[in-house]
């Protein structure tokens, strides 16, 4: 199970082309010798080479990297975008018509299988009304529909947190005692309330970007798009280990880096936690 | 409180006459919409062998491809010209051909041909590429999808309750150990990883529900263990612990039970998230295996044929997306009434 060879190989292979091709690989040798290896060539930045398409695994990693950031930044700006305006008003204008709608978009978004919301749009606005192109990346039309069906479950979530977290500080009472100063309620809806509001989010936001590697997986499929998402599930189903290894740590090492971003920006939006 | 409130009984008086607008106040109130679809589906998933009009794994090859009972012929017209080329039959047709469908054909004239025909209500919603029945695939496809949702919390709900009673009544670096665990595993890309456990050990619903199992766990560890930090402080368990109450029996008959609503709201919302994830992992090729149905590996079945046969990937992902989305309406108003302070938790 799993042994690259079966792929590999043919039917009409021998026993020893079987133990030569493992020699080449480095199969013949002992898990734990086979795995310091790795460690070792890991730290200077080499995954070895893809096994199926024989080039250095980092250079094809390298290719694919722009496609995915591309993709995820643009599903991340657009369920801000969505998620934050429409979380505020909908807060703000609480049971209104914008606030059943913004709750349809958020239900839908967190809903519908992911795979299923890209076939769809593809078939809607690709196939049937023709505006954009249905699969590739050529263009920048090309990355509308992908960044939608990435960025649509994370603006219903963004939606949900600001309005619940809007709600909360609406209701809190240094609030109340601006409104009694007379402050204008544009001012207090962007000043007082939305900073505080930002936290909740702020936090989810870490957990995106992070996330945003996973749904890249299956957005990146149904979109042909030529990412690392893609190309994991490719180098999956092709049992190209040192690909797939590769990738693996290029995700961990985005989704670090998502995280000490948003507790940078945590400190510049909250200065209580800055002076503590 | 609320069973003092529950016995009040309110317009006794008159007796109650159905209105409309009484009518929408109970659809406002109570969550009819996903219960009904939730039952349909759990009862569609008990009884498919008994509802399913059809086998769900074996096709008629004459029925393939035909579209869901509501949908009329689909007619083309096409010029009727002497020769044609394979990339020209969409909008051309032979002579030869021609007369056998309309006998006053001619060169240069064009004829109506049915390219697909109707929906009929020997299958209600249409057949597949292989010819097998929609409606009774879907039916079957309930079955995998809840099983699935519900072995997965059955097995990581019970791992997440114990971990989760242990961090938070021992805490120090038992606490600090789980607590790590659980946040290591919730910042894998668990798609990614459910992906490499399937290919490295092959594809099965054991593995499904062990690598989902493995993931949902440290949902229900996180809420249950600050449940517990709550809870035993409280002086009904001080008093348990100085009437010698083993530390098994305060957990389980004092402190448990206080975590239950919170544990049904979380319930509730992590099956939807399990399902989720299971038609991503079925839609990847990654589920339970063929010719089994789910509707994750439907929705994949039609992705290429979407065009024509649109009805082949979108009954499916309706499926799931009416599943989930019940779900999620359930838990959230199971959480308004159980357990509002988990409104800011999320």
């Amino acid at each position: 199970m799993g042994d690259p060879r079966v792929l590999l190989l043919d039917d009409y292979s021998t026993k020893d082309d079987w133990d030569r091709l493992g020699r080449e690989l480095g199969l013949d040798k002992p898990y734990y010798e086979q795995y310091g290896i790795f460690v070792k060539e890991a730290l200077k930045g080499e995954f070895g080479e893809s096994i199926q398409q024989g080039r250095p695994a980092m250079h094809i990693i390298l290719e694919r990297l722009p496609a995915t950031i591309q993709l995820g930044v643009a599903a991340f700006v657009l369920s801000l975008i969505v998620g934050v305006p429409l979380g505020i008003l909908s807060a703000v204008k609480r049971g209104s018509l914008l606030d059943q709608f913004s709750r349809v978009i958020a239900l839908i978004g967190q809903s519908a299988p992911p795979f299923w919301l890209g076939i769809m749009l593809m078939f809607f606005f690709a196939v049937q009304l023709d505006w954009l192109p249905p699969f590739g990346r050529e263009g920048p039309k090309s990355v509308i529909l992908p960044a939608i069906t990435l960025g649509w479950f994370y603006a219903a979530a963004n939606l949900r947190l600001i309005r619940s977290a809007m709600l909360d500080v609406l209701d809190s009472e240094y609030i109340k005692l601006a409104r009694a100063k007379g402050v204008s309620s544009r001012s207090i809806i962007m000043k007082h309330a939305f900073r505080n509001a930002l936290i909740p989010p702020l936090t989810f936001a870490g957990v995106t970007l992070g996330a945003l590697v996973t749904g890249s997986l299956v957005t990146e499929t149904v979109f042909a798009w030529p990412g690392l998402g893609k190309l994991a599930v490719d180098s999956l189903f092709g049992l190209d280990y040192p690909l797939l290894q590769g990738v693996v740590i290029i995700f961990t090492l985005m989704y670090v880096g998502a995280s000490f971003l948003v507790d940078v920006l945590y400190a510049y939006i909250d200065p209580r936690i800055r002076y503590n | 409180m609320a069973s003092l409130e529950n016995n009040v009984t309110t317009g006794s008086l008159n007796p109650r006459r159905i209105t409309l607008s009484g009518l929408w106040y109970a659809l406002r109130r109570w969550p009819v919409f996903p219960v009904g679809i939730l039952a349909i589906v759990v009862i569609a998933a008990i009884g498919a062998p008994w509802i399913a009009p059809h086998n769900p794994e074996r096709g008629v090859i004459r029925d393939r491809l035909l579209p869901p009972f509501w949908a009329s012929e689909t007619i083309a017209n096409k010029l009727v010209v002497e020769r044609v080329e394979m990339e020209d039959r969409g909008r051309l047709i032979t002579l030869t051909d021609a007369l056998e469908l309309d006998p006053s054909a001619s060169l240069g004239g064009s004829v109506d041909v049915v390219i697909l025909p109707g929906g009929s209500t020997k299958y209600l919603l249409g057949t597949d590429q292989v010819g097998r029945d929609m409606l009774s695939r879907l039916i079957y496809g309930a079955r995998i999808s809840l099983i699935v949702g519900l072995v997965t919390l059955a097995v990581g709900g019970s791992v997440g309750v114990a971990l989760g009673l242990i961090a938070g009544w021992y805490g120090g670096w038992v606490d600090e150990l789980i607590m790590r665990l659980v946040d290591v595993l919730l910042s894998l890309p668990v798609v990614l990883v459910a992906l490499v456990f399937v290919v490295a050990l092959g594809q099965s619903f054991a593995i499904i529900v062990a690598v989902l199992a493995l993931w949902i766990w440290t949902r229900f560890a996180r809420q249950v263990r600050s449940e517990v930090l709550q809870l035993k402080t409280r002086d009904y368990v001080a008093l348990a612990r100085v009437s010698g109450a083993s530390t098994p029996r305060i957990l389980l008959i004092h402190i448990f039970p206080g975590t239950i609503n919170t544990l049904i709201v979380v319930a509730t919302l992590q099956v939807g998230i399990v399902i989720l994830l299971e038609s991503v992992l079925s839609f990847l090729g990654a589920g339970v295996p063929p010719p089994t149905p789910a509707w994750g590996s439907m929705v994949s079945d039609g992705r290429d044929k979407l065009a024509e046969f649109w009805w082949i990937s979108t009954l499916p992902g309706i499926a799931i997306l009416l599943t989930v989305m019940s779900l999620n309406l359930l838990g959230d108003w199971l959480r308004d009434k159980l357990d509002p302070r988990l409104r800011q938790l999320e």
